[in-house]
């Protein structure tokens, strides 16, 4: 495809992608409390988004992956919450 | 266009799912043993689980003209409790003989312990010593990245398993070219929250690889799309593919992985 096609085919799409992240953002910020881990594992994946280098979705897999290598002792329990809280946190280990 | 959805968890969709799906043009069913979404309590209930992944389910795909297989194993969300895995495990060659099983899975880790890894190299040991073809589930979300890893170096331990007779499902960006690498086949599912999109999808597709590759909807009780393969393939057909080539990743790829086990009966003509 060339460029011109891909944004005939993908630019709508991605627009209204790129306000809901908007509107997700100004939504936390509006909230009370304090966030967990995820908000700045977030914001810190986003950066990609700028970046020039062409592998944009792996950057942000990978920015939200847990890097370490070795099996943990137990599961904290059976499901993904989409980030990974860093080192020495129950589910970061 | 005819396509195979190789890896559908039809025990949890209704019959109109089947019929939707062959009205689509779904030429098989593949259903790998999976989660129910909670713990079964006893071996028996898998053992009864099996039976509906061997007998019934594929009854029930046949009212529709449908071809169903499946896969078996205790997956790795239950693998915690090692004395029923190793229960289940010891039943699973009973149910290798039956006509619609096409090898072991999905096996896997889910959050990448110690206890998962074990109970997946005692299902590699399983497959190996009855020859049969795996299919491998990886992690959700921020496990999958580790838990790929540490499955593809069991693989690699083993070293019994032909590194094409054995599927990598789940894969996204940043896993796809690990897998690929280690010469497995590999698995994209399209979901419509995790795992990818149609047009992600095919963006690997296209910069990936066109041939050990397949996709497939996971469809289960969850948040999912049994008919997110022909989705894509309208996907396709808007970037310009042309229909031969669709044809061979929906229908093709899938065709000639399966086959490696005699039981699939279609073909690629």
């Amino acid at each position: 495809m060339t460029k011109q096609q891909v944004l005939d085919l993908y630019f709508m799409d991605a627009r209204s992608k790129l306000i809901d992240i908007a509107a997700f953002l100004d939504r936390l910020d509006r909230a009370e409390g304090q966030p967990d881990f995820r908000a700045g594992e977030f914001r810190k994946a986003l950066e990609w988004m700028q970046s020039a280098d062409q592998e944009r979705a792996k950057g942000v897999l990978l920015s939200l992956s847990d890097p370490t290598t070795e099996p943990i002792a137990k599961a904290p329990g059976k499901g993904a919450c989409g980030a990974w809280p860093g080192p020495g946190t129950e589910e970061g280990r | 266009m005819r396509y195979i959805e190789p890896h559908g968890h039809m025990v949890s969709r209704t019959t109109d799912d089947y019929e939707a799906m062959v009205y689509a043009g779904c030429a098989a069913v593949c259903e790998p043993a999976f989660w129910a979404g909670f713990d079964r309590g006893s071996v028996e209930g898998f053992r009864d689980y099996f039976c509906q992944l061997t007998d019934y389910e594929p009854r029930r795909a046949a009212r529709f003209g449908l071809p169903h297989y499946s896969w078996l194993c205790i997956n790795p969300k239950e693998s915690e409790d090692m004395v029923l895995a190793e229960e289940v495990l010891s039943i699973i060659p009973d149910f290798l003989g039956c006509p619609n099983v096409l090898g072991i899975g999905e096996i896997g880790l889910n959050k990448n312990t110690r206890n998962e890894l074990r109970i997946l190299e005692r299902h590699i040991d399983v497959a190996a010593q009855h020859g049969q073809l795996v299919l491998v589930h990886t992690p959700h979300l921020e496990d999958k990245l580790k838990g790929t890893r540490l499955i593809l170096d069991a693989i690699r331990a083993d070293g019994r398993l032909v590194a094409d007779r054995v599927i990598i499902d789940h894969c996204e960006e940043h896993t796809l070219g690990l897998v690929l690498d280690r010469g497995h086949w590999a698995g994209i599912t399209l979901y419509p929250e995790s795992k990818t999109t149609p047009a992600r999808a095919i963006d690997m597709y296209e910069q990936y690889s066109r041939q050990n590759l397949w996709l497939n909807s996971a469809c289960d009780w969850g948040r999912s799309d049994p008919l997110s393969i022909p989705k894509t393939v309208l996907e396709m057909r808007r970037r310009g593919h042309r229909e031969s080539a669709i044809e061979g990743l929906v229908y093709g790829n899938p065709v000639r992985f399966l086959s490696q086990n005699p039981r699939f009966q279609l073909r690629l003509e």
